[in-house]
């Protein structure tokens, strides 16, 4: 059982973070950073790794890997914490990710839509939060004033 | 002033249907306590010492008299008929009950209003300085660029959840009005070989740590301003501390960084975002600033006979005149100035009646238009001179002519301890005690231009720290005091007040500052203003002075 909102629906993942690694290859991993840049060299085959960030470290380290990964999570400490949604606006905008990025920690349903705008695809919603109910919270407005990952254009560019 | 169109229209009422959304939840258990803190926040709902209190955003201050009447209504309706203007252009509301704000916000998003990121960690409401457009010594008209922050700040998904509350003004003028240095981000209008744009200052701000800004881009071309800005809040917005909300602002990652390696990575990130799609077009520019234009002025001269009459002939409207009114950059037009600091009210508070009663003089006087200052002041832009004497009467009527504008008695003061959870002591008292002390007109008047700031706490919402004299509630031992400074400037020589040393009881406060003005009055050259005596003689005179007494 390990259910994850994903492209606006209820799935069931494949990929599980890890924070104790015994062994790297293991596929279907999301492993922390450091433990993905420790093992980069043995991983070098791979197009299907997975990867989690705490909110302050630097997804610059991850650039020159970035075509090895399918899934990286970003992890908010606290529902308050902005610092992953900068992540992903850099993970999408300036490297091109495509794969997916996964909102985990303190993920609750009203900080979805705003995770959604700034590159989130995929979220592991906190204990205790509704995950069925959790969808209502990637209902965002018809119209934005900036321009961010979902919308890459200005509300001023369309008027 | 700035019309919704549909798009804006539409935004805001969604916004209104999220959060009855989110207060439903929260009163039916669904959202705990302190995620609901949040999410209200966003919306300036706090809850404080004795009720709910709600900030509705004036953007930069400029309201019409429809929206003016509707806040009258909300005052009456949903609170007990007044509010409180901010030092952020904001009104206040002191008794709201939460679960009625829904609809006070669905009433305001009726005339174009809202509530929107009015407190919480986020990009607040945008000031800028309450003689746009008429001033004289103004390069351009800084409102256009204050919409155009608002609208890319409104709702910005990155940056909801910042380390702390960022604050951002836009000056556009020789004389700095909207304290632009102690900002988190000042923008100020400028130019370079002809090309309009700005100069870009971060890491201002009051609170515990005042520091003035740094600027950390000498000219940004105007098309770049919401690209820049984004790449300034993203390096803070990473980078800002989370771990002490006391040395989150971004005044202490700009200190800490240097404002050199600061500027440096904004300019590294604001590469990798030039030319973006968020580059502002002409277009855009030319839409936003065509809803700030010029007003059908009549073609009148100055000094109109019915002025002068006037003038010779009432000392009570010369006086008010002397202090209140304003040169205008039209010939035969006057900026009139509310004074919302009558003896027995508290700094910036106004009636629901006093509310409509500006609004329909602006609708006679003024284009139906007003601004808030942030010296919780009211600001009657466009008004011909001709005019002046018979708008003084109406003043007068409502008791909104109070002649002090820029006089001690004219005092920033935060809410404090009466009303505001936070506070470590009373201010509404203090400010009170000081109008008592200082009734005599003629001694005010000599005084001239002076400046005292308020706060009843290190939040510093009153701006002591740039206050001539600052005027901070302290808590010892559970007994209040208050710590008096000398020497904060908030304007384009920006400068943080000098603390005199221990504090003292809220019953000596008035007999300390009549001493600061007696030492002023010893030590001042001819008609050198307080602030230039201060710069002259330094602090040394004025301890002396106050603790040998």
């Amino acid at each position: 059982m390990n259910q994850i909102i994903r492209d606006q629906s209820i799935v069931e993942t494949d990929y599980q973070i890890v924070t104790e690694v015994s062994d790297p290859g293991i596929k279907g991993q999301i492993l922390p950073m450091n433990a993905l840049l420790e093992h980069i060299a043995s991983l070098s085959g791979r197009r299907d790794l997975g990867v989690w960030l705490d909110a302050d470290e630097d997804v610059e380290e991850l650039e020159v890997h970035l075509d090895q990964i399918d899934v990286i999570a970003l992890n908010f400490p606290m529902y308050n914490d902005g610092r992953a949604l900068s992540s992903a606006n850099i993970l999408r905008r300036r490297y091109g990710f495509e794969g997916e990025i996964r909102a985990i920690g303190d993920v609750r349903r009203d900080q979805l839509e705003q995770m959604q705008r700034c590159g989130f695809n995929a979220y592991s919603m906190a204990e205790g939060q509704d995950v069925a109910a959790s969808l209502n919270g990637l209902k965002g407005f018809s119209h934005s004033y900036q321009a961010a990952i979902d919308r890459t254009e200005p509300l001023f560019r369309s008027r | 002033m700035y019309q919704y169109d549909e798009y804006d229209q539409r935004i805001i009422e969604e916004r209104v249907a999220q959060y009855r959304d989110q207060t439903e939840r929260f009163l039916a258990g669904e959202i705990p306590e302190d995620e609901f803190k949040d999410l209200r926040l966003r919306n300036g709902l706090y809850i404080q010492r004795l009720a709910p209190m709600l900030r509705i955003a004036i953007p930069y201050g400029l309201i019409s008299s429809t929206q003016l009447r509707k806040l009258a209504h909300i005052t009456r309706h949903y609170d007990r008929g007044y509010g409180h203007f901010t030092t952020r252009q904001n009104l206040q509301l002191n008794w709201p009950e939460l679960e009625e704000v829904p609809d006070i916000l669905e009433e305001l998003a009726s005339v174009q209003m809202h509530a929107v990121q009015t407190s919480g960690n986020c990009i607040r409401n945008v000031t800028t300085d309450q003689y746009a457009g008429v001033a004289r010594d103004e390069r351009a008209d800084p409102r256009p660029w204050a919409e155009l922050i608002r609208q890319w700040s409104t709702f910005h998904p990155e940056f909801n959840w910042l380390p702390r509350k960022f604050k951002i003004a836009v000056s556009a003028s020789e004389q700095d009005r909207v304290a632009v240095q102690v900002h988190d981000i000042g923008v100020l209008l400028s130019e370079n070989h002809g090309q309009p744009g700005f100069r870009i200052l971060a890491g201002g701000g009051l609170g515990r740590t005042p520091v003035v800004g740094s600027v950390i881009c000498d000219f940004l071309p105007q098309e770049h301003l919401l690209t820049y800005l984004e790449a300034a809040l993203r390096v803070y917005n990473r980078y800002g501390r989370r771990d002490n909300k006391y040395k989150a602002r971004i005044k202490i990652l700009v200190r800490a960084m240097t404002p050199e390696v600061f500027a440096e990575k904004v300019d590294q990130e604001w590469q990798t975002l030039r030319d973006g799609p968020q580059t502002l077009t002409q277009s855009e520019i030319d839409r936003v600033q065509g809803f700030f234009t010029t007003p059908a002025y009549e073609s009148s001269n100055d000094d109109p006979d019915v002025l002068t009459h006037a003038l010779e002939s009432d000392f009570a409207f010369k006086a008010w005149h002397t202090r209140n009114v304003k040169a205008h950059k039209q010939p035969g037009y006057a900026i009139a100035n509310i004074a919302l600091k009558t003896t027995g009210v508290a700094p910036g508070d106004v009636t629901d009646e006093q509310l409509e009663a500006i609004a329909d003089i602006a609708d006679e006087y003024s284009f139906g238009e007003v601004r808030i200052t942030h010296e919780q002041n009211v600001t009657l832009a466009d008004v011909r001179q001709a005019d002046l004497y018979a708008l003084w009467h109406r003043l007068v009527d409502h008791e909104l002519a109070a002649a002090n504008l820029g006089l001690l008695t004219d005092m920033i003061c935060c809410p404090g301890g009466d009303f505001c959870s936070l506070a470590n002591a009373k201010s509404i008292p203090v400010a009170e005690a000081i109008q008592r002390e200082f009734d005599d007109i003629d001694y005010l008047y000599d005084l001239g231009d002076l400046h005292i700031n308020i706060s009843g706490c290190m939040n510093a919402c009153g701006h002591h720290h740039v206050g001539n004299i600052g005027i901070l509630g302290v808590d010892k031992k559970g007994e209040e005091w208050y710590q008096i400074s000398v020497g904060g400037a908030a304007n384009e020589n920006a400068a943080i007040a000098s603390i005199l040393g221990p504090s003292f009881a809220r019953e000596e406060v008035p007999a300390v500052i009549r001493n600061i003005l007696t030492e002023y009055l010893d030590k001042r050259d001819g008609d050198e203003a307080f602030i230039d005596t201060f710069n002259r003689i330094g602090v040394q005179p004025f301890k002396d002075k106050v603790y040998r007494q």
